[in-house]
């Protein structure tokens, strides 16, 4: 009975990820890309994915941004705040490692420096195509961990 | 200050009003808004001392990214500014390059916030159909310059990608997709009773008072200023084209969004201009990579309004100093003067409706001890004292003027 339930969940978890969107000082043009990758043209919510504004209705953080040293304790604050299991996937190039900002006074050059990060999206800025590629990717992981358990 | 029927709401740094991260903190009153105070500096990276540390070549990509909605912007107000110095002249055919990437951006720009505009005051369907819209502009800028956002069009003396004829063609063929669209939405935000009912007569800022504070863009052009610097002090190729600047007289959010929409129409007919007349010839000149010393101040009309950057160079690679003011810095103050005796629920279209973009505009005071490894972050009242007492040692005493104007914003 235990195992129904719990497959039940993966299958639910893996065909609706709610995510939360947070941009931790990115220059808007991930955001304005991720939001891209939620309207008509690529409409990433076919495959369930919905965008919440609760870190404790989220299941996957979708962070943009290099961290900057006024934002971290916040990002700390809300990754805390969303329920087990979570996951968080850097968006760019500044979220991935720094980017174009690297070497700046103010930031901590990537978010896997601040929390972990279970999937890492590059480009300046990450196109649609490339952000749905990496949430299904990073969904067809947890498919497999299920597998295997 | 604080008394029994007093109470305070943080807002932000994450809400979902909110698509940056910034701070509010509103002072209430049942449901009125009696104060607000705007905390900056979320997003602040330090882009302008990392501008000092790099060369000019670098310093396009990494002020481009300042803003990734207005990135053309940006680094065309950069370039101008660091050719002013250097006394290069740009090719024409570079010029009217720029100027079509600058109206295709602020296409792209103004597309998205009415989708977001619409977002705020719950029309959701709205946002679906002019997201999908502007992915046909978004097309042609991956088109023309291989990047949907962050073009990295502009070098110093020019523009590093040409137009090609069949380009051309594509351009003008979606031009006449968005036209009928565009025209659409002029439908809806002029007879749709829901939109007019729910913007109108809200974020009112008055004539004098967007002379009083200094907004710039669609947010003064909405009180009847006529204020746009492709006019007042053309760059680029827009001396040469006609086009009007869309003025109302509404004062409110529903003036601005009909600004906005209308200029939508400009930017095609602009578009459409500079195209046929694209001048042939070269699109860059080589530039050298040490800049002579001197100082410039460049001016730009973002699709936000007003964008002035300032560079001092020293002779060598790498600049001296990079000032960037965006538009959003000059607008914010206006917001606060807009919600003073609001409605808290107006409140995110009133903040949405000056297009903010805080990635542009933050900054921050870090105060580091000498010989210590502490720093403390010093906030914006204590700043400003700071400020006062500075000025009054030497010698400089602001208060009456400071009475005077907070006298007449009480009014």
């Amino acid at each position: 009975m235990m195992n129904l339930t719990k497959k039940i969940i993966t299958w639910a978890r893996i065909k609706s990820p709610w995510i939360l969107h947070f941009n931790t000082g990115a220059c808007n043009a991930c955001d304005i890309e991720i939001i891209a990758a939620l309207t008509p043209r690529y409409d990433l919510e076919r495959f369930g994915v919905l965008l919440k504004g609760s870190p404790r209705h989220a299941d996957v953080l979708v962070c943009s941004g290099p961290v900057t040293k006024q934002i971290e304790e916040r990002l700390c604050r809300i990754y805390e705040q969303m329920p087990e299991p979570k996951f968080v996937v850097a968006v760019g190039a500044c979220a991935c490692s720094g980017g174009v900002n690297k070497g700046c006074y103010n930031v901590a050059e990537g978010i896997d420096k601040v929390i972990p990060v279970s999937a890492y999206i590059p480009g300046c800025p990450a196109s649609p195509k490339a952000i749905i590629d990496g949430v299904v990717k990073l969904l067809a992981s947890l498919e497999e961990k299920e597998a295997k358990k | 200050m604080h008394n029994s029927e007093e109470f305070r709401i943080p807002i932000g740094p994450q809400h979902p009003a909110l698509k940056e991260p910034e701070g509010f903190s509103v002072a209430l009153k049942g449901e009125k808004i009696l104060g607000v105070d705007i905390r900056l500096g979320y997003n602040h990276r330090g882009i302008e001392k990392a501008a000092e540390e790099r060369s000019y070549i670098q310093d396009i990509y990494l002020i481009e990214r300042v803003c990734g909605i207005c990135s053309h912007s940006h680094s065309t107000c950069f370039v101008q500014t660091v050719e002013e110095i250097a006394g290069l002249t740009v090719p024409a055919r570079a010029l009217y390059i720029r100027t079509i990437i600058a109206e295709l951006e602020r296409v792209h720009s103004h597309l998205l916030w009415l989708g977001v505009a619409g977002h705020e005051i719950g029309f959701d369907t709205l946002l679906m159909y002019s997201w999908r819209d502007r992915e046909v502009v978004m097309d042609i800028l991956a088109l023309v310059t291989g990047n949907r956002v962050n073009y990295g069009m502009n070098t110093i003396g020019g523009v590093r990608r040409d137009i090609s004829l069949q380009q051309a063609q594509e351009i003008l063929k979606a031009m006449d997709i968005l036209e009928e669209r565009t025209k659409y939405y002029i439908e809806v935000a002029t007879n749709e009773t829901t939109i007019i009912k729910r913007l109108s007569g809200v974020g009112v800022l008055s004539r004098e008072d967007v002379l009083l504070l200094d907004a710039v863009g669609p947010t003064a052009r909405a009180s009847g200023v006529k204020r746009d610097v492709r006019v007042d002090d053309p760059y680029a190729a827009y001396g040469e084209l006609t086009f009007n600047v869309i003025t109302d007289d509404h004062c409110d959010v529903y003036g601005r969004t009909v600004v906005r929409v209308k200029e939508l129409l400009e930017s095609y007919k602009i578009i459409r201009q500079a195209l046929k007349n694209l001048p042939a010839g070269p699109i860059a000149i080589r530039a050298p990579r040490k800049i002579p010393a001197g100082e410039a101040l460049g001016r730009y009309e973002a699709p936000r309004g007003e964008d002035v950057h300032y560079v001092k160079s020293n002779g060598t690679e790498k600049p001296e100093r990079v000032k960037i003011r965006a538009p959003t810095l000059a607008n914010v103050q206006a917001v606060k003067h807009m919600l003073r005796d609001r409605f808290l629920a107006d409140m995110p279209i009133v903040v949405a409706a000056i297009d903010p973009c805080f990635s542009c505009t933050d900054r921050m005071v870090r105060l580091a001890e000498q010989g210590s490894d502490k720093s403390k972050i010093i906030s914006w009242p204590s700043l400003h004292a700071y400020s006062i007492e500075w000025h009054k040692k030497q010698g400089i005493d602001f208060s009456e003027l400071n009475k005077k104007l907070a006298a007449r914003l009480a009014r």
